[in-house]
């Protein structure tokens, strides 16, 4: 038997080698160098990571543009598709990956240490606890986390066949499901989101998993093109393409939080620090839509007509039960749960357009298009929203109930403003970004004649706009009422770190920007192309 | 030119929250005066032709077939000088209204008044929807962060159904990209758009989103609610731009929207609309009539007064569609005036409540003069400009079906009721005597500015609540001895609107050469045939 050696595009696929390699250089860091030393050693890493990760992305895309629109190139034996898509998703993980850094080497917010746990082993009140709190350890491992999780969050919409697609979630996944449980404040709460996310999650996988096993029996293979194949020949035995496609389903709605598996979302999303929140929010949901539209589009897209009611119906769902839930919270994190759960629908509205660009007028946006610009917008708003969060703190930490934002407008006045602004955009109010956003969701949705979802959509729409604006007004024009010794319970800013401001500030920059000025970003979107088989 | 119109008070906005909070005033009332300046200069080089004049046209998202376009027609740039002529005037009517926070306050205003001029301007729908829902951000906080106790639950429920009504629109215009893709390239220049052939179905449900939003605008019965919440709460000055300018949209909306894009769907729709047109006109006016709020009541005068619009622009007409334009200038102008003074009584008496007042003519002689002015004119009485237009809709409507007219007139006859009893309760009589209905255990001090106890004081409370109701009253009555008269600054701010009322009401043929070349057009593309409206000048002197 002749051993054939595989063939690897190293150029092409030299973002995800940058990324990999910065994580294990990291968890080499963590092993050898000093302890006083890590903290800087690992940032400086993990930032060179993923600026270099991106300029290889940006090189890799120009590469692609001078070979062609929609040309892409299906590397690595089969199992990783570089392509418009891919790479543009590669771009967006990394500038929430950026954001996610940044956020991570918060110091200034908890004096002088990380936001994340001392010494997550020990038990939360007890004397290790203390000992590390007064040692002021801190857990740089977090970094390297970050990065698994980034290079597993760029793997998972580039793959090429389903056994890659599962590894890159299971490496997605499991760091978050860590990081989830290393909060500082509230460690418990902490503790129990990451048990919830790590149950929840596996079982889910266990559901992709054999969503695999039957998709093979029906098609014989695991590559996205041969699937594609085997059911654009349709073959007699439709019965494991249907189970396969509904299992495989359940594992990648889970992960973008669409109801019915959306339980997890509020109790992650609150327990994590917010600083993970932040990263998780926006980076997993780019990756998981990636995928999922990889996923169907290209294995399952002949197949459109069995697949299309069951999105019809769920994107009706998570738009009606995010939007409603989130009217009912009190936690400002919870809030932005159910407001994610609630994205997702329009975000899965999105997908129900026409995918390929034949299909269209000239200039039209096609879904896959459509999808990417409102995961940019998403995006930014989400992480500007959740780093805001983390700076409005009183003295048990951060302030994340609604009772503590009353009267923020008139105390820190930029902060209150700049809040409100992302949840404009959330709520996709003109010359935010999110407007554009919806308005793109919403066309190509109708354009396919998806009416009654688009009209789902907009009642959604008009739901939310209540719990943004209640909390605007809980900011801006309510006055807070005196506690028990007479002085107000309610939080204030406290001054993040420069590098929390900066991506604050770009945040709110590329919200503003994409709003007025979507042309070049929805260029660059339209430019992709469609999946490459 | 109309770039320029757009931006200086955009500018204006932008730069107010960086200056001293002293000089916010002056700067954000030299930047309204600026934009008047150049409203004006745009009335100049605009030429009574008819037809979309003072064009300017840029690329802005390809993608979407979506263009930065801006011209404006005879119903433009008299919304276009509407606008900036009540900017200032608000602005100096209510120099003191956002002492507490006087750059966003004014900031806010110009920002306001930027958006509506681009509204008014726009004729790209993707701008227009645009600018749309963004003017509610600045009326947002205009109308939460200034006025009375309750004012954050009215902005609120304000943005709710604006938001509701502009999401609507958003259907309708996701609509009409779908069916402007599906006949060639995508485009929403206006220009393009009156070229699509829609067919009978997808017409109608595109009319009916347009509309809704624009009837929550208006606002017109059933969705009116939000009006009466708003005025009440906030400042006399954010509703003159809420009310007089901003829901002009509405009615702008209709003539240039749905009437503009979709004639046949428009007048598959007339009889429900004429049908909601007189509920609104008859059910404002009773409303009004049974409020003892004044700036609530003045609020809900205007459900009534765009039941008059809506049914104008509606019985499709030369004169009804006159009357309509020449009606939401002189509504803009005369409940602007009524507001500003009712708004300078409610800061003097520091209440709002009708039964609280009484018998201020003598105190106030200046004031109740102006007040009836406006009052007057809000009223239809030949002479003042709003009878002109208020004549030429009922015309039209008479025309459209005896039943209708019939109907309409008795709004008339309401709108003398809310108007004059308003009048009598506020400034005649020997009201003047707080004292006595205190003894007689109303409390109506409750939300009097002096009146620090909150909550009406029943009678019977027990003592020490009847001596601080019967000092409240004292202070109450050597205030209303001492209650100030109109200031100059006050008359100067309202004595533009006073001069406008009356020159127009005289002589409406400036306002009606703009509005007429505009409603011939307008009559021509929706395929109706009828001659211009003769009527005015005979109608303004046979009323003498």
């Amino acid at each position: 038997m002749d051993y054939v050696s595989p063939v690897i595009e190293y150029a092409e696929l030299s973002p995800l080698f940058v990324v990999f390699g910065a994580a294990v250089i990291g968890v080499l860091i963590e092993a050898f160098a000093p302890r006083p030393l890590r903290h800087v050693l690992q940032t400086s890493v993990a930032a060179v990571g993923v600026v270099g990760a991106g300029v290889a992305t940006v090189l890799v895309g120009l590469d692609l543009a001078e070979s062609g629109a929609g040309r892409g190139l299906v590397g690595a034996e089969g199992s990783v598709v570089v392509d418009g898509p891919t790479v543009y998703l590669w771009g967006l993980v990394l500038v929430f990956s950026a954001a996610g850094v940044a956020l991570f080497s918060e110091r200034k917010l908890e004096a002088g240490v990380p936001v994340f746990a001392g010494a997550a082993a020990t038990l939360p009140g007890s004397e290790g606890e203390r000992e590390a709190s007064t040692r002021g350890l801190a857990h740089t491992e977090v970094y390297p986390l970050l990065m698994f999780a980034v290079g597993g969050m760029m793997l998972f919409p580039a793959s090429g066949d389903l056994l890659t697609m599962f590894i890159a979630l299971e490496v997605l996944s499991l760091p978050l499901y860590l990081l989830c449980g290393l909060a500082r404040r509230r460690r418990l709460l902490s503790q129990e989101a990451a048990l919830k996310y790590f149950l929840l999650g596996a079982f889910s996988s266990g559901f992709f998993l054999y969503g695999v096993a039957l998709v093979y029996g029906y098609a014989g293979s695991m590559d996205l093109d041969v699937i594609h194949d085997a059911v654009s020949n349709g073959s007699d035995d439709r019965a494991l393409l249907l189970l396969g496609i509904a299992m495989l389903a359940v594992g990648l709605l889970f992960k973008v939080g669409a109801v019915p598996f959306q339980a997890w979302t509020p109790d992650v999303y609150q327990g994590a620090p917010t600083a993970v929140t932040a990263f998780m929010s926006a980076a997993t949901k780019v990756a998981a839509f990636g995928a999922l539209l990889r996923l169907f589009y290209v294995a399952f897209g002949a197949d459109r007509w069995n697949w299309q009611p069951m999105m019809w119906a769920i994107a009706i769902l998570t738009m009606l039960v995010g939007s409603v839930l989130a009217c009912v919270q009190s936690d400002i994190k919870r809030m932005l749960a159910y407001s994610s759960v609630a994205h997702t629908g329009f975000l899965l509205t999105g997908m129900l357009g026409v995918q390929s660009p034949s299909a269209l007028a000239d200039g039209e946006v096609t879904s896959l298009q459509a999808v990417l610009f409102y995961l940019t917008t998403y995006g930014f708003a989400t992480v500007g929203a959740f780093a805001v969060v983390s700076t409005v703190r009183d003295a048990n930490g951060e302030a994340s109930a609604f009772a503590r934002w009353v009267g923020l407008g008139k105390r820190s006045p930029l902060t209150a403003l700049v809040f409100s602004f992302f949840l404009f955009s959330m709520a996709g109010i003109p010359l935010t970004s999110g407007f554009v956003g919806k308005w793109a969701v919403f066309t190509v949705a109708g354009a396919s004649g998806a009416w009654p979802v688009v009209a789902v959509a907009i009642a959604s729409s008009i739901i939310a706009v209540y719990f943004y604006v209640r909390y605007i007004r809980l900011m801006f024009f309510t006055d807070p009422e005196p506690g028990r010794d007479g002085v107000p319970e309610v939080a204030s800013v406290t001054v993040p770190s420069p590098l929390t401001s900066v991506t604050i500030a770009v945040c709110a920059i590329a919200t503003l920007v994409l709003g007025i000025v979507p042309g070049p970003v929805l260029d660059l979107a339209m430019q992709v192309g469609d999946f490459v088989r | 030119m109309l770039t320029v119109l757009i931006l200086v008070p955009l500018v204006g906005a932008l730069v107010i929250p960086f200056l001293p909070a002293a000089s916010a005033r002056a700067v954000g009332l030299g930047f309204s005066a600026g934009t008047l300046g150049l409203g004006i200069a745009a009335l100049t080089q605009f030429e009574t032709g008819g037809g979309m004049q003072l064009q300017e046209q840029v690329e802005w998202i390809p993608a979407f077939g979506v263009n930065y376009a801006v011209g404006v027609d005879g119903l433009g740039i008299l919304m276009v000088l509407l606008t900036v002529v009540l900017t200032p005037i608000v602005m100096i009517a209510g120099w003191h209204e956002g002492d507490e926070a006087p750059r966003s306050y004014y900031a806010w205003m110009l920002a306001l008044e930027a958006l509506s001029l681009a509204v008014f301007c726009a004729t790209d729908v993707f701008f227009f929807y645009v600018v749309f829902e963004a003017t509610l951000i600045p009326a947002f906080y205009l109308v939460g962060g200034f006025g009375r106790d309750g004012r954050g639950a009215a902005a609120v429920k304000f943005l709710m159904f604006q938001l509701a009504g502009g999401l609507v629109l958003l259907f309708s215009v996701i609509g009409l990209y779908v069916v402007s893709a599906d006949q060639g390239t995508p485009s929403y220049l206006l220009s393009d758009l009156q070229q699509l052939d829609f067919s009978e179905g997808t017409g109608r449900w595109l009319f009916l989103g347009f509309f809704i939003a624009f009837a929550i605008k208006a606002p017109l019965f059933p969705v009116h609610t939000w009006l009466a919440d708003t005025t009440e709460k906030a400042t006399p000055g954010t509703s003159v731009m809420l009310v007089c300018v901003l829901d002009k949209i509405g009615t702008f909306g209709m003539l240039r929207f749905c009437l503009g894009l979709f004639p046949e769907a428009s007048q598959w729709a007339t009889p429900v609309v004429v049908t909601l047109a007189l509920i609104s006109i008859i059910y404002g006016a009773l409303v009004a009539i049974a409020q003892d709020d004044a700036l609530r009541l003045v609020g809900l005068t205007s459900l009534s007064h765009f039941g008059f619009i809506v049914l104008g622009i509606f019985v499709f007409s030369t004169q009804g569609h006159s009357g309509a334009i020449l009606y939401m200038v002189n509504h803009g102008i005369g409940t602007a005036a009524l507001f500003l003074t009712v708004g300078y009584l409610v800061h003097r008496r520091g209440t709002a409540l009708i039964s609280e007042m009484g018998g201020l003519e003598k105190t106030v002689p200046v004031l109740a003069g102006l007040t009836l002015v406006a009052g007057l004119a809000t009223l239809g009485l030949p002479g003042l400009s709003p009878f002109v237009s208020e004549f030429l809709v009922l015309l039209a409507a008479f025309d459209y079906a005896w039943w209708v007219g019939g109907t309409a007139v008795v709004g008339i006859v309401l709108a003398a009721i809310y108007v004059l009893w308003m009048y009598q309760r506020i400034f005649t009589g020997g009201g003047a005597d707080p004292a006595a209905h205190d003894a007689a255990g109303h409390g109506h001090d409750a939300g009097d500015a002096e009146g620090d106890a909150h909550g009406a004081t029943p009678a019977g409370h027990g003592q020490s609540a009847t001596t601080t109701a019967t000092a409240t009253a004292t202070a109450t009555a050597a205030t209303t001895t001492v209650v100030p008269d109109a200031s100059r600054r006050e008359v100067l701010a309202v004595a533009p609107l006073m001069v406008a009322l009356v020159f127009f009401g005289f002589y409406p043929q400036p306002l009606l050469d703009l509005s007429n070349p505009y409603a011939r057009d307008l009559l021509a593309q929706v395929g109706v045939q009828d001659d211009a409206p003769k009527v005015p000048a005979t109608g303004a002197e046979s009323g003498e």
